[in-house]
């Protein structure tokens, strides 16, 4: 088993290292990518580990773009009364959690249809975002944080890295553990696949599932507050670019695995980095047309499931609301 | 008792559309108030703007063309049970082959050459609508991610087309502008309602026919209530859900065909899109409001059109920013999704 995973492992860093080593041909630095490719797959890892726990519970949420987006405003909100970066990650993740809490309310109690209301959240999300940016900051379209509030990276020996990327690995992996090794994570499986089984043995299934949307919620808030206060350092219009869907696709092809769900998550922050790599290098911006460049994440995207998504198997009882007969 | 009840069920749909759409306007009122704008001032701007005279009702029917179309892709494949969300990036595509095939001099052709646009716009809408279709059948990916991930994919591939390809050499920010012979002319002067109005209430009508009228309609909505209904009764899956796609990427297509040959001043799309985005989305509130029953949809866009027309009066009078219209829809959208929602506010009041 350990072998295995060892073997596995090597196979994808050297892959990894291989196309380092063809952009370092190509002229773009190993390092800068590395750095980039990281703090874009810090907010897909967060709200794909959630949601991974989320839909093994029994429940889909569809909406974190607009988790992404809503918290992110209220992340910078908060980090600019408290001119603290950190406070405005937790009330990014506490907005998340609320959102999520809410949803999941609407969803178990009023037997709500769990995918409609998911995109009914990132459609309210697309018109609360720039309703926010002027009502809040008096600006249409655009606000920079100062500079102050936002998020310090650490140094390592000139390798710029994130603490939230740290978290965002440490929580994947927590995650894992709770699902596969405690009695907690048995319950999760159980509400998603026999809730019967799981009511019958005397927990509630209401509760865990809404629990684990709450909880899914909050690290996708703490995903969202992470994109302005760490990774862009603004916030402007339809800044959340789909990704919301792309951690959607990290859990998707994962098979709802939280550990799995970080490499894939590395590899779609890698398509996103790579894009304004390409876009600097000379010889390079001249020949590819820069919107073909802005797109790969989303081409990547849907290689990658299409590739990975053949014959995986979700929870029986996923989206459907739970109730004694 | 057995009256009123009967009565209760007829009018439900029709209660229910109404009771989503008091809830969006009311959290809207209440996001305007917050922030210290007026919500009397804004709604009054709003509905002035959009229903008040003769002038503004015609630009409202005018938003509306493109918004029943597009709902009609959601409601196509809805109505099968696939959450199509791709409209957005269907109609992108049918708004560029529209000014591809209008812009082009073929001859003096008169009335075919509208006929033209709007079919390769239907075609390139299929086309692009195939591939999540596609993709769920042979391997089965989820079609919101599909979808969504084309959207953006076909974003920027119009831009690069709009602003590299097809780009007007005297004004850069647009591509060029149909010719007049692929034009369709105003009904009503100085408003943006031209006769594609026409068009688009005979396609929705022909989608009625299909769905209610047609073994097509009858195994879409066979599929839509269960795959193993849907099997035991001989349905072929794949088929139906390939015929659900070809409905959507068709209306979708032409909604973005129209949104070039059938909006004056510019007859043509910008660079940054913001004259052909956003109605994909906003189709899917309308298309939920409408019940997914196309004559529902005809009028939920009318009446959604007039909230996006007149939200801009809201901008320009009460100073808020027009995008909350797109929240209020994405509250609709949450609102209908409670099935029981009529049901539990009938148990509070009884209390």
């Amino acid at each position: 088993m350990i072998s295995r995973i060892l073997w596995r492992l090597s196979l994808y860093i050297s892959m990894l290292a291989s196309l380092l080593i063809v952009l370092y041909i190509a002229g773009i630095s190993p390092k800068a990518v590395i750095q980039a490719a990281l703090l874009a797959m810090t907010p897909l890892a967060l709200a794909a580990a959630g949601e991974a726990i989320n839909e093994r519970a029994g429940m889909v949420n569809i909406g974190i773009e607009g988790i992404f987006a809503i918290s992110a405003i209220a992340g910078v909100y908060a980090a600019e009364i408290f001119g603290n970066g950190y406070i405005g990650l937790l009330v990014g993740g506490l907005a998340g959690a609320s959102i999520g809490l809410i949803m999941s309310l609407i969803a178990i109690y009023g037997r709500a249809d769990q995918v409609i209301i998911g995109m009914g959240l990132n459609i309210v999300a697309l018109g609360l975002t720039p309703f926010l940016l002027r009502a809040v900051w008096g600006f249409p379209g655009l606000h920079l944080p100062p500079r102050e509030v936002l998020i310090h990276r650490i140094d390592i020996y000139g390798f710029q890295l994130s603490v939230v990327t740290i978290v965002a690995i440490l929580a994947s992996i927590a995650l894992y553990l709770i699902l596969n090794r405690t009695y907690l994570g048995l319950w999760i499986k159980a509400s998603g696949e026999s809730p019967e089984a799981l009511d019958a043995a005397g927990h509630s299934v209401n509760g865990i599932r809404i629990a684990a949307y709450t909880m899914g919620g909050f690290l996708a808030g703490v995903g969202g507050a992470f994109m302005p206060l760490d990774f862009f350092g603004a916030i402007t219009k339809e800044f959340t670019a789909g990704r919301g869907f792309i951690a959607l696709a990290c859990v998707i092809s994962s098979n709802l695995d939280p550990l799995r769900s970080l490499g894939f998550a590395l590899i779609f922050g890698l398509a996103d980095s790579l894009a304004p790599a390409i876009a600097v290098t000379p010889g390079m911006k001249e020949r590819i047309p820069y919107q073909f460049i802005l797109s790969l994440p989303y081409i990547v995207t849907l290689l990658v499931v299409a590739i990975a998504v053949k014959g995986r198997r979700l929870p029986r009882a996923l989206g459907i609301p739970y109730s004694r007969e | 008792m057995k009256v009123s009840e009967t009565l209760y069920q007829a009018l439900r749909p029709l209660t229910e559309s109404l009771l989503a759409l008091s809830i969006g306007l009311g959290f809207g009122a209440l996001l305007i108030a917050i922030y210290r704008y007026n919500p009397l001032a804004g709604y009054s701007a709003m509905f002035l703007g959009a229903y008040g005279n003769l002038y503004s009702l015609a630009e409202t029917i005018s938003y509306s063309i493109p918004l029943a179309l597009s709902s009609l892709t959601f409601s196509a494949c809805f109505r099968a049970g696939i959450f199509n969300i791709g409209s957005e990036g269907q109609i992108y595509m049918g708004a560029i082959a529209a000014v591809a095939v209008g812009s082009l001099y073929i001859g003096p052709l008169g009335y075919i050459h509208v006929l033209l646009a709007i079919g390769s716009s239907a075609i390139l809408g299929v086309a692009w609508s195939l591939v999540p279709a596609l993709l769920k059948i042979y391997r089965g990916v989820h079609e919101v991610i599909s979808t969504i991930m084309l959207n953006w994919i076909a974003y920027y591939s119009t831009i690069y087309i709009a602003t590299n390809i097809l780009v007007d050499p005297r004004r850069p920010e647009k591509t060029l502008s149909v010719l007049e012979s692929a034009r369709l002319s105003t009904i009503v002067p100085g408003t943006t309602l031209t006769q594609g109005v026409f068009i688009s209430i005979a396609i929705v009508l022909l989608y009625h026919l299909i769905f209610s009228r047609t073994v097509m309609g009858y195994e879409l909505s066979l599929k839509g209530s269960g795959l193993d209904v849907a099997r035991y009764a001989g349905v072929d899956i794949r088929k139906i859900t390939i015929y659900s796609f070809i409905l959507g990427g068709i209306a979708s297509g032409i909604a973005g065909g129209l949104l070039v040959i059938a909006k004056p001043p510019t007859y043509a799309i910008y660079g940054d899109l913001g004259n052909v985005s956003g109605y994909g989305f906003e189709g899917i509130g309308v298309a939920l409001i409408g019940r997914n029953n196309p004559l529902g949809i005809l009028a939920a866009s009318i009446l959604y059109g007039g909230i996006k027309n007149g939200g801009r009066y809201m901008e320009y009078q009460a100073g808020i920013d027009s995008d909350l219209v797109r929240a209020i829809n994405g509250l609709f959208v949450i609102a209908l999704s409670v099935p029981e929602l009529l049901r539990i506010i009938r148990r509070l009041v009884r209390r």
